[in-house]
């Protein structure tokens, strides 16, 4: 049992998720019951391992099947495990989707059935993305990830779906499908260490030992696809478009962009960690720029959901700093900050959606005074945008902090130039989250279709509630967090900052 | 002595014998669901008898090779002759073409497909290319008093006969050159004596009837005309068992001459050429297109380029892709045509924005397309994915990455026009009301989405399958 727990707990939505098809349409009711209990029983097994892992430990939980997936001649496998790079993202994500069901519960009101199905299908592709210990096998997930993703943003999504939709589906096949030469390529590679078969294990390939040429075209076939997923300045353009239509952008902040700078990690700098190093002031530049450029558009956006949108932007561009400054601090920062930008900037697309579905509008001129109409919700909205600023006390302040000191000091920028100037993206973050605080909730009621709105139901904040508690845990005990990947991100720490000596040298 | 040819190749005995039954049934009794039967019947029987491993020889005076090569290809006929053979009934009664000789003739393609993939001498592959071809000639113009259906006809017969017969002067030309007729004394020939510019002449004009009939760039002119002109259903067996069969025949006639275009740099240059436009013109083409069927031309002409990749790597990891490929190409292609010919009312409703609002109405219809268009783009965890990545690997394995990437970019562009059929189906309203009214489901199509998906998730037997069967591919 302790060997197959996670692939149970991977594929447990989408096979639980097909009966969905089959359900009454006038039953939706308990379509979304079911769909609520699929996931909270994921959640479940999910915690279940978070609280048998250990972080002194490598990869566990480990499942071996299929050994010959793709014939004798290649070693290609299912192998799934969580190692403390993975550990924690695997079960925030498996957080995340009971309260999206939760919090869409009434927004979705044609085609539930199939809405659910889909939500659930892409709880599997995520979750097999963060345990997949096999190249192969994690890009098979990675990708069948547009599947559910493309339909989501295209039936349910607003106005402008159709070209949302197809934008995001070319978009992330043509960055992932050159990922995949890469991922051929590497395997290839491997099979000097595997007998000469070809291989696509990913422990096996943590020993390979590349010429910096290759490094250099491997580490770039992937992190295109990874950075166009993050998304990194220049290749961001697809992510406005995608929240502001998508009912579900509380998933894709939450964690469809954290598989991208997980990956990062786990693929760019554990496999090609000379290329790694070298191109670190690179990625430093394109972080800066992104926390910078992000920062400024989402300051003069007129709708809530697209200030979320950019500040997603710069918030990511934290999140790659912190893994390309290669210190440990940093990267275990990186590491918490996915959680933690997935709780602040997941819970207000959350609640922008409630405002949106009271109100159904997007624009903040619209709103104005509502704290007395809804005093719950402003608390709420409140303590996300304070989490979100980085307000010490909230896990905001804690993931930064780390990434911030961490680049100060990085051996391989040489310069504490990234980290100034992210800083300042810090404070520009204030400057953007507080006016869309203030022009929604604070000042005069004037319009009176605001006055009447109704506050948060019982639904809402339980949701909401839940949030805020791993909110304030994270901010006030970060420790019992890091600890999760405190080993993994040494190894990786060590490798990089070895191979960065040699290619220096 | 005969007796033992005919056990050993007994897959073709059979289908032989079953066509005659086929002919004098339909003869004398004239009972279009009769022969329908009778033809279901035959095709099961062909695929029980052809998915256990076949002994391996030559028979009839090495005319024919039997071997689980050539078992695998005819599985992948058999089956594809079934499904379009049950997808055609409701089609042929509603376009009042519902003759029994139709299913003679679908399974008359098949056995001449067979023939193609035992081939042991070149006489054979001409009479297996031309048993199928002819056939084929006759599915395209069954609808006797169809504009279209008469022009894709005669089309294809003009174009097809001159191709057979650039094929035969190949095969004139290669045995002037060698004396020999049988492939693998071809390739002893070959070995010992080195080719000479009248064997390069022969290969060349042999390939370029290969290439007719996979439809590759330049030779796919024909494909889109006859493909909207044709039956649908029959569209289905031209786009996929007859590439698969010409595939196969060329790999074979690749392996026994091998000695010569093996690291040979012009014969890789001319076909990776092909492969390369092929793939793009294929595409490109395919963006611009309204009419289904006459995407799903194009993109089979896409998806032929895909196949070449795996035959340019010139590796046994290559050409099995190529014919693990052949087999989920078919399921998802047969699949696709399927689908529109439910759809489709005498030559209306076959447009993309005709599927409008599908999805509302018909849900499983439209979840089945939509899998089949997402296999065709090559998505994982579905079938098309796998088949794609096999032919990438052994291209990017046989030191042509550049051929891989120049694939994948490819196949990003196909995304556009696969989805948009998704987009119709699914993000938009139905154009007038009750307009899916009286289309029924067909279970066959929700067998292949499921063997669809689960190959795609489960390929490792059938890739066992394929590469076993490589291994016994006919040499010298």
């Amino acid at each position: 049992m302790g060997s197959s727990l996670l692939t149970l707990t991977i594929f447990f939505p989408f096979l639980f998720g097909i009966p969905l098809l089959f359900f009454s349409r006038e039953k939706d009711a308990l379509s979304k019951f079911y769909a609520l209990a699929i996931s909270l029983i994921v959640l479940a097994m999910s915690l279940t391992m978070l609280l048998n892992f250990d972080g002194s430990q490598g990869a566990q939980f480990q499942h071996v099947a299929l050994e010959d997936w793709l014939g004798e001649e290649v070693d290609v496998k299912y192998v799934v495990g969580l190692d403390g790079l993975s550990a924690l993202l695997f079960a925030f994500s498996a957080f995340v989707f009971p309260l999206t069901i939760l919090g869409t519960w009434t927004s979705v009101q044609r085609n539930v059935r199939e809405h659910l199905f889909f939500l659930l299908a892409l709880e599997t592709c995520v979750l097999g993305v963060f345990a997949a210990l096999d190249l192969f096998l994690y890009y098979v997930f990675w990708e069948a990830m547009l599947i559910p993703m493309y339909f989501l943003i295209g039936i349910w999504g607003g106005e402008k779906r159709v070209f949302a939709a197809t934008k995001f589906f070319v978009y992330m096949l043509s960055a992932s499908l050159i990922m995949l030469v890469g991922i051929i390529y590497v395997g290839i590679r491997g099979a000097d260490l595997n007998g000469g078969v070809f291989t696509t294990d990913y422990q096996k390939l943590t020993l390979l030992d590349l010429p910096f040429t290759i490094q250099a075209i491997l580490f770039w076939l992937f992190a295109v696809a990874f950075l166009a997923k993050a998304p990194l300045f220049p290749l961001h353009s697809w992510l406005p478009e995608v929240y502001a239509q998508s009912p579900v952008s509380a998933v894709v902040t939450g964690v469809l962009l954290k598989m991208a700078t997980y990956a990062l990690i786990r693929f760019n700098a554990g496999l090609f960690p000379q290329a790694a190093a070298h191109f670190s002031t690179l990625l430093a530049v394109l972080s800066a720029i992104s926390i910078l450029y992000g920062a400024a558009i989402a300051f003069a956006q007129k709708e809530m959901r697209l200030v979320l949108a950019y500040s997603s932007i710069s918030h990511l561009g934290f999140l790659t700093l912190g893994i390309f400054a290669f210190t440990e601090e940093a990267m275990q920062g990186a590491i918490l900050q996915m959680v933690n930008h997935g709780l602040s900037t997941g819970l207000l697309f959350l609640l922008a959606g409630f405002l949106y579905e009271r109100r159904r509008s997007d624009r903040l001129s619209d709103y104005g005074g509502l704290k007395k109409a809804m005093p719950l919700g402003a608390m709420f909205f409140m303590i996300a945008t304070l989490a979100s600023v980085g307000l010490p006390g909230l896990n905001g302040f804690v993931g930064e902090f780390l990434i911030l000191a961490g680049a100060f000091k990085s051996p391989v920028l040489h310069s504490g130039a990234f980290a100034a100037l992210s800083a300042i993206g810090v404070i520009l973050s204030v400057v953007y989250m507080l006016p869309m605080f203030q022009k929604i909730f604070l000042g005069e009621l004037k319009n009176d279709l605001n006055a009447n709105l109704k506050d948060l139901n019982l639904r809402e904040t339980i949701v909401a509630t839940a949030f805020v508690v791993v909110i304030v845990w994270i901010g006030v005990a970060p420790n019992s967090f890091l600890k999760l990947s405190e080993k993994s991100v040494a190894t990786v720490i060590e490798k990089v900052q070895q191979n960065s000596s040699l290619s220096s040298r | 002595m005969v007796l033992q040819d005919l056990t050993l190749a007994f897959s073709i005995t059979f289908a032989t014998l079953w066509s005659v039954l086929l002919i004098v049934v339909e003869a004398t009794a004239k009972r279009a669901a009769l022969t329908y039967a009778l033809t279901s019947v035959g095709f099961l029987l062909l695929i029980t008898m052809t998915i256990f491993p076949s002994e391996q020889g030559y028979a009839f005076s090495e005319m024919l090779r039997v071997s689980p090569y050539s078992q695998f290809a005819n599985f992948v006929f058999a089956l594809s002759g079934l499904l379009v053979v049950t997808l055609s009934q409701g089609y042929l009664v509603r376009e009042r073409i519902h003759f029994g000789e139709y299913y003679v003739i679908v399974f008359i393609a098949t056995l001449g497909m067979m023939l193609m993939a035992s081939a042991g001498n070149m006489a054979v592959l001409f009479i297996g290319l031309e048993t199928m071809s002819i056939a084929l000639y006759v599915l395209a113009g069954i609808m006797r008093k169809d504009k279209l259906a008469n022009e894709a006809a005669m089309k294809y017969f003009l174009l097809g006969a001159f191709s057979s017969s650039v094929f035969l002067y190949g095969v004139a030309l290669i045995y002037g050159a060698t004396g020999e007729m049988t492939l693998f004394k071809i390739g002893i020939y070959l070995q010992e004596n080195g080719a000479s510019p009248l064997f390069w002449i022969g290969l060349a004009l042999l390939t370029m009837g290969f290439l007719f009939k996979i439809s590759a760039v330049p030779f796919h002119q024909w494909t889109p005309d006859v493909y909207e002109g044709a039956p649908t259903p029959s569209a289905a067996l031209m786009s996929t068992a007859s590439k698969a069969a010409a595939f196969v025949a060329f790999i074979t006639v690749i392996l026994n001459v091998s000695s010569q275009t093996e690291n040979n740099a012009n014969w890789q240059l001319a076909l990776s050429t092909v492969a390369v436009l092929t793939m793009v013109v294929g595409n490109l083409a395919a963006l611009a297109q309204e009419n289904l069927k006459r995407m799903l031309a194009f993109s089979s002409i896409a998806h032929a380029g895909y196949m070449l990749v795996g035959v340019v790597a010139a590796s046994d990891e290559g050409y099995g892709a190529a014919l693990y490929y052949s087999l989920v190409y078919s399921l998802m292609n047969i699949g696709a045509f399927g689908v529109i010919a439910l759809i489709e009312r005498h030559r209306e409703g076959v447009n993309a924005a005709d599927y409008a609002g599908l999805f509302k109405e018909k849900p499983a219809l439209a979840g089945v397309m939509a899998l089949f268009m997402l296999s065709l783009t090559g998505v994982p965890p579905l079938a098309g994915f796998v088949g794609k990545y096999k032919l990438f690997a052994a291209a990017v394995e046989s030191g042509m990455s550049w051929l891989a990437i120049v694939g994948v970019l490819a196949s990003a562009v196909s995304a556009y026009y696969y989805l948009r059929v998704v987009i119709f189906m699914f993000m938009r309203e139905p154009q007038t009301e009750n307009q899916f009214d009286g289309v029924a489901t067909s279970p066959t199509l929700v067998i292949i989405a499921l063997l669809v998906f689960l190959l795609g998730i489960f390929p490792t037997g059938m890739l066992r399958f394929a590469s076993e069967a490589m291994k016994f591919a006919s040499r010298f």
